[in-house]
């Protein structure tokens, strides 16, 4: 008997079977990404002195084309934002100017906020950047969800290793970390409220917390998302900014 | 006596001459090496009073913790309200507001986009009160190298590097663009009035300098500022007072626990300058002590040799009846003519090689190109009422020393052995 509980114990241990980590990411991706994209969302930022929230509405064309406009509050109001192949441009319509975002500044948060430019830049697909190696699993919640660790496979990422928690059944993030090079831990992100959209799983509420900032993070909230869409290809251009 | 001995150190040059040259280079390298060390750490002091850290600085408790983050978020509100009470209670200090931001200027082509763009580190100033002197604590007229001054708001002056770099000419628009206080974007569009050079590395690389009311408006901090700097008006540093200020000011609003509530802080409580303040001081101690102890050990070596090739002279002055104590206590008076003949060609030599670094300098902008330490590029010695009797006291102390320590050989003499010693 004593021997049975040792050899299952064993099998528990090391005989834990997972299915293939570029199989979760693909299947990851298949709920995150689209074609294209319009939702609108509200973005909460919990300052160390305030709380302020911004509206905004953004088109998406799969991973490289993006164009956001803020809504309000009224300071922000008509400031534009275009993501296009590895580009930036903002728009602001108090200085009449479009300014193109690069460099160091890509570092800089976005609206004081826990996401810098570059979280929102960096396009590629975590498959062609990252190992993937699933660790184990874990239950958070009421979800159980695999332990997904990636490693970056090529130069230039914001990020060198991310710790993914992915839903087992519904295949969306659950909860992030992400790390330096050096091993500290950076930002840590939180995915939250997750419906069913157009036939796949989506976290309708991001939280995303800079641990070297003070504050209480950045509540980012989806209300209203909308897959497959038609939208004209003149947004995508720097044309529309100032429009 | 004392001429008997001086006509002896003039007419006989070998007995003089090399501790003449000795103690005059030593007192000489001396007196420059305290000059260069003084001039170039006085000059950095300055730049960091002026530019950052006041003769006493106040923030809130928040902002204090990362004050080098520049954390605006985290400003004093109601500034003038807080900046009249600072006038009211402290009325022999120079009060000013300013605020630090980080950011980007962006030029734009005749399409409205981006031709040239840069981080910048920028100053928020009062610039145009009749009563400020934030331009004189910039040196902002002297630095100039195109342009004029900002006269009216809306303009801004820029880092000479960058503006050739990008040939950015006065007259320009150009985009700041930051961070507001509660985080939004700040755009703001400026005119360039002039460029500048500081010849400071870390401020040349790209600074902005900017009136307070335009910073204010473009970081969206009506009536709040990150810093209130408060100055002497003899504009040296006095870190007694300053402590006192301080501690008096700090005590007032020690029950209040909310980390928004000013705090007051020397200059030399700010990051890094305690050492800094300490090495300065220092200094003119540390060099006196190793000089005086090489230079001795030098002295002692050539009194032993002149001893040894003085040896007959003590030896007939022995005999004929001199006393050992009347022959040591000549070689010490010897020894403080020496001293004060070396000292004042020493010193001489020094001030004037102390004035020509003075006035001309050296050009180290090549070593501090990556530098972020707030330095002159162009090192200057300066020339302090210390310099002009600095380089006597190891002067004198270390050839007495020397002549002391070689001339005990005399007391070892034997009167019996004499004359054959002097036979042989």
């Amino acid at each position: 008997m004593k021997y049975l509980f040792i050899f299952l114990l064993v099998i528990q241990v090391f005989g834990k079977e997972y299915p293939d980590g570029d199989l979760i990411i693909r299947k990851v991706d298949q709920n995150m990404s689209s074609k294209n994209r319009i939702f609108e969302s509200s973005m909460t930022i919990h300052g160390k002195r305030n709380s302020r929230t911004m509206l905004s509405r953004t088109m998406s064309e799969g991973n490289k084309k993006s164009f956001t406009e803020y809504l309000s509050p009224a300071s922000e109001k008509g400031t534009k934002m275009l993501k296009l192949q590895g580009q930036l441009w903002i728009y602001s319509p108090s200085t009449d100017r479009i300014i193109q975002i690069s460099g160091n500044m890509l570092r800089q948060s976005v609206m004081g906020s826990d996401l810098s430019y570059e979280d929102m830049m960096d396009d590629r697909k975590l498959m062609d950047i990252y190992t993937v190696k699933v660790t184990g699993d874990e239950t958070l919640g009421d979800r159980t969800a695999y332990i997904v660790e990636l490693t970056a496979k090529v130069e230039n990422v914001a990020y060198f290793k991310q710790r993914m928690w992915i839903d087992r059944e519904r295949f969306v993030p659950v909860k992030e970390e992400l790390y330096a090079k050096s091993g500290q831990l950076l930002k840590r992100v939180d995915f939250k409220d997750v419906q069913k959209i157009q036939g796949r799983w989506f976290p309708m509420t991001i939280v995303y917390k800079d641990v070297l900032k003070d504050g209480n993070g950045t509540e980012f909230n989806m209300t209203s998302v909308k897959f497959d869409q038609q939208i004209a290809d003149y947004i995508f251009t720097k044309g529309s900014l100032k429009q | 006596m004392i001429r008997f001995l001086f006509k002896g150190i003039i007419k006989d040059k070998s007995r003089s001459l090399l501790p003449i040259i000795v103690v005059s280079l030593g007192v000489m390298l001396m007196v420059v090496m305290f000059c260069w060390i003084h001039g170039i750490m006085g000059e950095s002091l300055r730049l960091n009073a002026n530019f950052n850290t006041g003769h006493l600085k106040v923030m809130t408790r928040a902002y204090a913790k990362d004050a080098d983050q520049m954390p605006n978020d985290l400003a004093i509100l109601r500034v003038d309200n807080q900046l009249k009470e600072l006038k009211t209670a402290y009325p022999n200090l120079d009060w000013v507001k300013r605020i630090r931001f980080g950011g980007l200027i962006d030029f734009p082509d005749s399409n409205g986009e981006t031709r040239a763009q840069g981080p910048v580190v920028g100053w928020a100033l009062d610039l145009f009160s009749p009563e400020s002197k934030e331009s004189l604590r910039f040196n902002l007229e002297r630095s100039l190298v195109l342009g004029k001054l900002p006269a009216k708001p809306g303009e801004a002056l820029i880092s000479d590097l960058f503006a050739t770099k990008f040939h950015i000419k006065p007259g320009e628009k150009f985009t700041l663009f930051g961070t507001t206080m509660d985080g939004g974007m700040a755009f703001k569009n400026l005119i360039v009035s002039g460029s500048i050079r500081f010849g400071s590395a870390s401020l040349d690389r790209g600074a902005v300098i900017a009136d307070i009311s335009d910073v204010q408006l473009a970081l969206a901090m009506d009536d709040a500022a990150g810093e209130i700097l408060a100055f002497f008006n003899s504009n040296r540093y006095d870190n007694e007072q300053a402590s006192a200020a301080a501690l008096a000011f700090n005590q007032k609003l020690k029950s209040i626990k909310d980390e928004y509530a000013p705090v007051m802080i020397t200059l030399r409580e700010q990051s890094g300058m305690a050492d800094f303040i300490d090495y300065v001081d220092a200094i003119g101690s540390v060099m006196i002590i190793v000089f005086m102890v090489a230079m001795s050990i030098v002295l002692w070596n050539a009194g032993l040799l002149g001893g040894l090739r003085r040896y007959n002279e003590f030896g007939i002055r022995l005999a004929m009846g001199e006393d050992k104590d009347h022959i040591y206590k000549t070689l010490i008076y010897e020894a403080v003519f020496i001293g004060t003949i070396g000292s004042v060609l020493g010193t001489t030599f020094g001030l004037l090689i102390a004035w020509y670094l003075q006035t001309v300098g050296i050009d180290i902008s090549g070593i501090m190109k990556n530098s972020s330490l707030l330095m002159p590029s162009v090192a200057r010695a300066e020339i302090t009422p210390t310099a002009w009797y600095i380089g006597f006291i190891p002067g004198l102390i270390s050839v007495v020393l020397g002549n002391a320590l070689s001339g005990i050989g005399i007391y070892k003499r034997q009167t019996a052995q004499l004359f054959k010693e002097l036979e042989a």
